[in-house]
């Protein structure tokens, strides 16, 4: 059988086991349980757009959680009931023209995205000029306005009291595929001409523009679909929680993504997967670190925020001594097996 | 083919082009030669739009180019291979070549003709450019910048720190590229010998300003090599 074949075959089936695991995993994992695998993907669907931006593109971008922002509020009030909204805004009503709209999830889920994408779009236009810490700079600052505005604007968002009681539509056969759909986009986009620009534009800007590409339409775009993907998941992690305000969108939460890509590798998809549920899993087992801890002797109090310390000592481990990552900008490949002689060889040679 | 009138260049305060002008026409090399900092890729950068130029004015086969951005001028038929080869590191050696499309529409191959100039680069197409020799690199960079069957081909210092079989073969190809008579050739220079022995004509560049042009097979007489001693 030809390579080709062989890999398409194994992806199916690789395809339907995943499915399997799905399906078996919506049956007998426990509430919390599937809380996690849910975040889980969310935090694929995050790494990933995060990864476009950064890794794949390489513009150094730290306003995600804004895009995030965007993006779960929308779907939060293009969703929420007549009277899940009545009960919501109970300092100041909603504004008229939100406050007897309610439209099915999936294509709120979608609106979602192109409200984030459109912000991304508009920030992005003036702030890709920017090079390197300034752009940074001037996307962090963006994330913070995002906020002031969410938590000012009572009759629209509720203010800093945020949105209570969204339905529970981040399930299983929700968030999975948005992550299996987000892989696959991945992929067929970094194969591409379109992502073989960004590539080149993230390792030589100058000569990219040489070669013809329109180097800031290329950032622009980038920028746009990532913040399409980062409202998507904002939306999902909302739907998650059921709970959303503006407090949980500060540059903690950017912060964590970032963890993820760096962990897993910068510019590549399947090292942002892999980090996105290692990390995911990670993140609630070592929930008791931020509890009171018994060392049998003597316990401690209880001190929130020391599980991010771990975190971040995973973080700066990786940036000084393996800078690359998980897989570095590698990618998962079914021929990975056969060279590593786990497999049958392809060919004769050797 | 390609004209340059009156062109000026500046960065910040300094004056670094003045008044550049001149002609590349098709089936010849024409050769700038100039000594460090003069200005050449200066003015390689801003015939590619990558800098603006202050004022002049550019036309490339009928086409008025002065104002247009990168992209536009590398579709109208500019292949440029930039001094110190930039190529993309990270990206294999297919996908540098790839990159050579950018200015196509989608669908579009490297042409043959470009392996048959490098026969090298089709054993090495999986390799990152990042991990090639300087002289590899070099060839890729030349190749990539055919990738697009270009009517200008621009080189800025192809020779500079390449063992001296790879110049050889970049001799080569250059002579070939010029001798099918289609494409221009504008070949930036400092290795005297390499410059004299493929230049149809030349142009000396000093403080940037063109001091001194003619036939290539004059170079000598003109005294082109002491102007660049000096
Ligand atoms: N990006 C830049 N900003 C400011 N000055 C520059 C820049 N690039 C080059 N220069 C100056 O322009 C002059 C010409 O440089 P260049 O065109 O690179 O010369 P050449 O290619 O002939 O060696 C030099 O004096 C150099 O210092
Ligand atoms: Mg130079």
């Amino acid at each position: 059988m030809r390579p080709g074949r062989r890999h398409l075959l194994l992806s199916l089936a690789a395809g339907a086991l995943f499915v399997v695991a799905l399906a078996l995993g919506d049956q007998f994992l426990d509430s919390f349980q599937l809380r996690v695998s849910s975040l889980c993907a969310i935090y694929v669907v995050l790494a990933l757009s995060l990864n476009l931006v950064n890794g794949f593109t390489g513009l150094f971008s730290l306003g995600h959680a804004g895009f995030m922002a965007v993006g779960a509020y929308t779907c939060a009030l293009l969703t929420m009931t007549p009277e899940q909204k009545e009960m919501n805004f109970f300092l100041a009503p909603v504004v008229p023209w939100l406050a007897h709209l309610s439209i099915p999830f999936l294509p709120a889920l979608v609106a979602a995205g192109l409200v984030a994408a459109l912000i991304g779009f508009l920030v992005g236009a003036p702030a890709l000029r920017l090079k390197d810490d300034y752009l940074a700079i001037a996307t962090l600052g963006f994330a913070e306005i995002i906020r002031v505005v969410l938590t000012n604007t009572q009759t629209l968002t509720n203010g800093a009291l945020g949105l209570k009681g969204l339905p529970m539509y981040a399930t299983t056969w929700v968030v999975w595929p948005c992550a299996a759909l987000s892989v696959a986009f991945m992929v067929f986009l970094t194969r591409s001409s379109y992502g073989r620009a960004m590539k080149a534009v993230r390792d030589d800007e100058i000569a990219a523009g040489a070669m013809g590409v329109d180097v800031f339409r290329v950032k622009v775009v980038s920028f746009t679909v990532s913040s399409f993907m980062a409202g998507v998941g904002g939306a999902l992690l909302g739907h998650l929680l059921t709970t959303i305000d503006p407090k949980m969108f500060t540059f903690m939460l950017t912060f964590n993504i970032l963890l993820v890509v760096v962990l897993g590798g910068i510019g590549s998809i399947t090292g942002s997967v892999i980090a996105a549920i290692g990390v995911t899993i990670l993140m609630e087992v070592l929930r008791f670190l931020d509890g009171p801890l018994n060392f049998g002797l003597f316990e401690t109090e209880a001190r929130p925020g020391l599980r991010m310390v771990v975190f971040s000592l995973l973080l700066m481990a990786v940036v000084l001594f393996r800078q690359r990552g998980l897989m570095g900008n590698r990618e998962f490949s079914w021929s990975m097996f056969s060279r590593a002689g786990l497999a049958r060889r392809e060919d004769g040679r050797a | 083919m390609l004209t340059v009138e009156g062109l000026n260049q500046r960065y910040g305060g300094s004056h670094i082009l003045r008044g550049v002008s001149f002609e590349a026409p098709p089936g010849e090399v024409t050769v700038l030669l100039g000594r460090n900092g003069v200005g050449k890729t200066t003015l390689l950068k801003t015939l590619m739009g990558l800098v603006p130029a202050a004022s002049g004015r550019v036309t490339f086969l009928g086409q008025e180019l002065s104002r247009a951005p990168s992209h536009r001028r590398v579709q109208a038929g500019i292949g440029y291979v930039p001094q110190g080869r930039e190529i993309f590191p990270r990206l294999t050696v297919e996908e540098n070549l790839r990159m050579g499309l950018a200015s196509l529409p989608g669908g579009a191959r490297v042409p043959d003709r470009v392996f048959e100039l490098f026969p090298a680069l089709r054993t090495m197409l999986r390799r990152r450019g990042g991990d090639l020799s300087g002289g590899q690199q070099q060839q890729l960079a030349i190749a990539r910048a055919l990738a697009m069957r270009p009517r200008l081909l621009i080189l800025d210092e192809p020779t500079e720190g390449i063992q001296p079989s790879v110049i050889q073969e970049i001799e080569r190809v250059i002579r070939a590229l010029a001798a099918e008579g289609s494409m221009a050739i504008l070949l930036v220079e400092q290795y005297y010998e390499f410059a004299r022995s493929l230049a149809g004509r030349y142009l000396v560049m000093q403080r940037g300003e063109i001091v001194r042009r003619g036939e290539g097979s004059a170079m000598e007489r003109d005294g082109v090599r002491g102007l660049l001693a000096l």
